[in-house]
């Protein structure tokens, strides 16, 4: 008997007949079946919300329902919302107020708004917030969406295209957001050809184990729907990747041993998507569970196993920062503070789990994939198949949340090495279960620090020593290990420094990449120390910053001179928060004992761009005969915007009208490379690329008009029309020969961000520019249970120039998100919280009112004067949320993040014992 | 019915509560599935597979219906019905719980049997409907039984249900549908939240004393419990006494000797003795300022 039966839905008002099982979810015969893409598919579980769909005007999580519960029923999708190319009210909202950043939650908080809106045409917060409560999201800090939603009942004008050299610093819209609002978007698991073979990863269930394969073939001979397994035996060439190429240690497919759970072992290949339904436990593997070293201190004990037979001590690397003489510093101290602190692992926990297909063409192994880093996949993947990089073509899909762990290669390899021996397409979609297990982690961080000031409240020393948990491969350990002693200091004056920071191996998974490489978990002992410090010399806490902060041409603590300091502008901007809330929170704490306000606040800086190392971006901008300007954005837009910024920048600079720029993106086949999207250095060193290249075609331009440096470029069909007041020329492009790359004008510009490298004590110019910011935070704590709520943060950051006002309050919520997240609830426990209802992101209803402070101190380096701002938002969040709860505790201080109620509540217990024993 | 079957997949979807025991009495194995909000999660499969009971579509088994001196909610009653459903204040703690459990999308899908008969620790309408004294109606080929709610559920996750049963209905008596109610559930974040804790209390109350106290927690043992004692203390007491509020007169120690508190990740043992008892005070509160504002 066949397990398939007719079914009927009526889909977007169509009826549809499906035979297909009738236990399939509906979202997979959305997708597969009715190649309705536009749901997507975060967990499987319930526990994102981004595959909501109406049924019969109901949302429901699609993931949950079978097509035999859909029988019958009027089932609506995203793909129902606009009418053709006009999107509805609710839509154009979104785009408005810059609700969708990567836009994989995007589908799902529609479909959530639209009963809402139907309902009710002025919703408010709360109303918003309930509706909206089962779908997660990760880019945008959930205020956009809210204001989005509010905003949707009246038909009201888009952000108006900005004029001629008027780009930079106008609030333009998402020049790529019409597709992710109308389920256009095609995302890594959004395209595959037909028959495509169909992966599935068999992973280590062990933290470490030794293991050993059977008889595949006959394995494979036993079960139809197996075509092929693929095993580390069948890797051509090297195998080991990693980011950082002379570290490169993590196999593709483990060779006889697996050092963390979830590392891949074999792939198995399907002839359809069935297969990832199948029952594989009768693969023949046997496996020898060995002891897991799951803590760094373990790993560092004399005669501790080593995970990697070369690194002694398992210890990864080591970093330091020596500068002046922390002895001497400490020596005149009148006051000393010192602590220690650890944090957890944390996952990033993109809506869009890893997902990928692979072609061959010709020779060429062609992979679509979700990434951050096109050309690092290209290189990391033609090492491991044994091919010359220009026989691999990565086309990046579009990416559904990053934040760093998307950097290094996970499907890539894997899908590659099936399309090249099979000559077969092929795709691979990651489970949320194998996405958070084996892809990489935030660095638990194991850090002591002290530091001193004198009585005016000048710091006079500190000395951080910090051990970071980087899992059981190097991925972005080293650079953990070299950023956290350039950064502990924070942005402040620290004549005498000391700071150590070692990338240690255990058994757990990779830490990489994410958002601040490690910043954000130095910079929360170094801001409760100076909190600590503030109270010692009896200075406010913001004053006390202020009186630190670097100025310009102050030298930081690896002895650079910086130009443009705009940190204490940042924490000027908060005063009139600062002030306003204390009294609010002194006058609410005097009539409530139950629940007690407090306000924190920290700092940021950040140096944009690699660590005294070369990272350059290239970009090509060229005129076709026809009159069209193509602008090769290579810079992965992962949610942050680069599709939007890098035009802008280069629009201004080249002396066009935004709307008259076209982009194409990072395909390695057609576009230079324009690094990766990582250390905040897209808007500034790819922007930079973009404003030299849209200078260099300008100049070209006006020496064939022969017309002087003001003149106003046109653009028209098959010409250009080049005026200076009076005076005209015409450029007939259709008359012109078209280079190899079809432009018949056209300029290539590379930037690379001028460091100089640093000495043994970590002494030089290890960024070109550094970006500044501040955030301080008012929370609520119960006192009863511990429980936290966030209720104001004012954010100030210097952006040394604002490129898009509404992209960088975007990314500011994005990043307080996450540092709140970071701060009151993430915790991933490996083996333990691998799925989105164990492991817990901020929820639409636990976010704070936020106000934004956009600060301008320009920056010589930077394009019009850019500075970074990706990580800056996450990296002062936590921490202003920790002082602040301190402060309305009075004085507890949790030393172990998240700040999960029983912590907070053993913190204020602890605190109030000590108060007791003093009286 | 439709059944649909192949080598290892069998879906069958009767339309009848006899059609539906028949196929659990020939094929033991098979998994009931209602709202799917539990058994989808187990796997990242796009489909079920194995033997699959889909009880959603037998009429009978949807719905709120009056029976005289029960009150019966079919076993696949989703929560969404039931925050809709008109219903007398004793029941505004559940309406409080099922407007926590998961999402709107997950209320509109998870049923009211699947709840109880996945038992987990954390359900959030288990602590309500034993504060509602629930039974719960479990129909197999050979007839039909009931049994408290306190008895079905026997441990994390373990239930009285014979695999050849189908709970088919939730019973509550009307005699226990008197007094106010209310819920508290504490999480980590305010939306998609597994609780640490959650407390139900239903309080009746005649001439400003109380007559009748169901307190219930979750969350915090292997199994939601009763406080005995507790109830039998609020009897008599005068709801304008200056001992008010709750906090005076529950006592931590009432809770520990009550509960073997769970000790995990989101909550330590200590933790959660100290909250429930906070949750269970604030519940009571709750309780109590509705009949004094409702006079």
């Amino acid at each position: 008997m066949s397990d398939q039966e007719q079914f009927t839905l009526t889909v977007n008002g169509t009826k549809a007949n499906v035979s297909r099982p009738a236990g399939m979810r509906l979202s997979e015969v959305l997708r597969e079946e009715l190649h309705l893409t536009g749901t997507k598919i975060g967990c499987n579980a319930g526990d994102c919300g981004a595959c909501t769909v109406l049924v019969d005007g109901e949302p429901v999580c699609s993931c949950l329902m079978t097509l035999a519960k859909a029988d019958g029923c009027h089932i609506e999708t995203v793909e129902s919302l606009a009418n053709g190319s006009k999107l509805s009210l609710l839509q154009q909202a979104f785009s408005r107020h810059g609700a969708a950043q990567c836009g994989i939650c995007t589908p799902g908080m529609l479909m959530a708004a639209a009963p809402l809106i139907r309902a009710n045409k002025a919703p408010s917060r709360a109303e918003v917030e309930d509706a909206l409560g089962g779908v997660l999201c990760r880019c945008t800090g959930y205020a956009k969406i809210i204001d989005a939603v509010m905003d949707a009942a009246m038909e009201k004008p888009a952000m108006p295209m900005p004029v001629r050299h008027g780009a930079v610093g106008a609030r333009v819209e998402r020049l790529d957001g019409i597709p992710k609002l109308n389920g256009d978007e095609v995302f890594g698991a959004d395209y595959w050809p037909e028959n495509a073979l169909y992966l599935r990863v068999l992973r280590s269930p062990y933290h470490s184990a030794q293991f050993t394969i059977g008889d595949v073939a006959a394995w494979v001979a036993k079960h139809d729907l197996i075509s092929h397994v693929f095993l580390a035996s069948d890797i051509d060439g090297e195998n080991q990747f990693g980011v950082i190429p002379p570290m490169a240690d993590q196999p593709a497919l483990a060779v006889d041993a697996a050092r963390f759970k979830g590392e891949a072992v074999a792939i198995i290949v399907g002839q359809s998507q069935d297969v990832a339904a199948m029952d594989i436990s009768d693969f023949p593997i046997e496996w020898t569970e060995l002891p897991a070293i799951m803590d760094v201190d373990v790993a560092l004990a004399d005669g501790t196993t080593l995970i990697h037979a070369h690194r002694e001590n398992n210890i990864l690397i080591s970093g330091i920062v020596k500068h002046g003489d922390i002895d001497k510093g400490f020596g005149a101290a009148d006051h000393i503070a010192e602590m220690s602190f650890s944090t957890s692992y944390v996952e990033h926990a993109y809506i869009e789990p890893e997902a990928g297909v692979a072609w061959m063409d010709g020779d060429t192994v062609v992979i679509q994939a979700c990434t951050q880093a096109p050309i690092m996949d290209r290189d990391d993947t033609a090492k491991v198949l044994g091919l010359p990089v220009e026989k691999i073509r990565i086309i990046p899909s579009a990416t559904g949340g990053g934040f760093g762990a998307k950097l290094d290669v996970s499907v890539q390899p894997l899908l590659g090495l099936v399309a090249l021996k099979t000559g077969q397409p092929c795709r691979i979609v990651y489970s949320r279960n194998e996405s958070m297990m084996s892809t990489t982690k935030r660095h638990p961080g194991v850090m002591q620090a002290r530091i001193a000031a004198d009585k005016k409240g000048h710091i006079t020393a500190m000395e951080f020593q910090g051990d970071f948990n980087t899992g059981a491969y190097a991925s972005w350990g080293p650079t953990v290990a070299s950023r956290v002693p350039i950064h502990a200091s924070g942005p402040y004056k620290t004549p005498n420094y000391l700071a150590k920071a070692r990338a240690i191996h255990t058994n757990g998974p990779p830490s990489g990449a994410f958002r601040g490489f490690g910043v954000p978990q130095s910079t929360i002992i170094q801001e409760a120390l100076y909190d600590e410090l503030a109270e010692k010399c009896g200075i406010d806490r913001l004053a006390f910053r202020r009186l630190n902060a670097l100025k310009n041409n102050d030298i930081t603590i690896c002895n650079q001179t910086l130009p443009a300091v705009g940190i204490d502008d940042c924490l000027a901007a908060l005063e009139p928060f600062w002030q306003k809330h204390q009294q609010q929170i002194a006058d609410f704490n005097a009539k409530n004992s139950r629940k007690k306000r407090g306000i924190g606040v920290s700092s940021c800086w950040y140096g944009c761009g690699n660590t005294a190392l070369p990272n350059p971006s290239t970009i090509r901008l060229g005129i076709t005969a026809d009159g069209q300007v193509v602008l090769h954005q290579g810079a992965a837009d992962i949610g942050q915007g680069s599709n939007t910024v890098i035009p802008q920048i280069c629009a201004d600079a080249l002396g066009l009208p935004l709307a008259h720029i076209s982009i194409i993106g990072g395909d390695t086949a057609i576009t230079p490379d324009c690094g990766k999207t990582s250390a905040s250095r897209q808007t500034f060193i790819t922007g930079k690329a973009a404003m030299l290249a849209g200078q260099a075609l300008r100049r070209q331009i006006l020496r064939l008009s022969n017309l002087g440096d003001d003149a106003i470029i046109e653009m028209a069909e098959g010409s250009i029309h080049v005026s200076h007041g009076d005076k005209q020329h015409e450029i007939a492009l259709s008359e012109m020969a078209a280079n190899p790359y079809g432009y018949v004008l056209m300029a290539e510009e590379t930037y690379n961000p001028p460091t100089e490298e640093l000495d043994a004590f970590g002494q030089g110019k290890p960024y070109a520019l550094y970006g500044f910011g501040a955030h301080a935070a008012v929370v609520e704590v119960d006192m009863h249970l511990g429980t936290v709520k966030v209720l104001h943060i004012s954010a100030a950051h210097d952006l040394g120039k604002v490129v898009n006002p509404l992209l960088a309050e975007g990314q500011i919520d994005g990043g307080i998100a996450q540092g709140l997240g970071m701060a009151l609830m993430e915790e991933y426990i490996p083996g333990r919280t691998e799925n989105l209802h164990d492991y817990l992101i901020p929820s639409i209803g636990d976010m704070p009112e936020i106000e934004y402070h956009l600060i301008e101190v320009p920056d010589p380096e930077g394009p019009m004067g850019v500075k970074g701002l990706g990580e800056h938002v996450l990296i002062p969040t936590a921490p202003a949320i920790l002082n602040a709860i301190t402060n309305a505790t009075g004085g507890a201080r949790l030393y172990q993040t998240p700040a999960v109620p029983h912590r907070v509540l053993a913190a204020i217990q602890a605190n109030n014992n000590v108060n007791e024993a003093a009286e | 019915m439709m059944s649909v079957m192949s080598s290892n997949t069998t879906y069958i979807r009767p339309l009848t509560i006899e059609d539906a025991v028949d196929v659990l009495s020939t094929s033991a194995a098979a998994v009931i599935a209602a709202g799917c909000t539990d058994l989808f999660p187990l796997t990242s499969a796009p489909r079920m597979t194995g033997q699959v009971l889909d009880v959603t579509g037998i009429k009978d088994m949807r719905g709120i219906t009056d029976n005289g001196d029960m009150r019966r909610f079919g076993g696949a009653t989703t929560w969404t019905d039931i925050i809709r459903a008109d219903l007398p204040p004793a029941y505004d703690m559940l309406k409080l719980a099922a407007r926590e459990i998961g999402s709107i999308q997950i209320q509109n899908a998870g049923t009211i049997a699947g709840n109880l008969c996945n038992a987990s620790p954390a359900a959030d309408s288990i602590p309500c409907l034993l504060a509602l004294d629930a039974s719960v109606e479990l129909t197999s080929a050979s007839g039909l039984r009931q049994l408290p709610l306190s008895d079905f559920i026997v441990g994390p996750r373990k239930t009285l249900r014979q695999a050849d049963e189908i709970m088919t209905a939730v019973l509550v008596p009307k005699s226990s549908e008197t007094g106010v109610s209310s819920f508290r559930k504490l999480g980590t974040r305010k939306y998609l939240i597994i609780s640490i804790v959650m407390a139900a209390a239903r309080i009746e109350v005649k001439d400003n004393r109380i007559t009748h106290a169901a307190l219930s927690l979750g969350s915090c043992s292997p199994v939601a419990v009763r406080l005995d004692k507790v109830e039998a203390d609020l009897i008599g007491m005068d709801i304008h006494n200056a001992t008010i509020p709750a906090s005076h007169y529950v006592e931590e120690t009432d809770i520990e000797a009550t509960i073997n508190p769970i000790d995990d990740v989101r909550g330590t043992a200590s933790y959660r003795i100290t909250a429930a008892k906070t949750l269970l005070c604030e519940a009571i509160d709750n309780c109590l300022n509705q009949v004094r504002s409702g006079g």
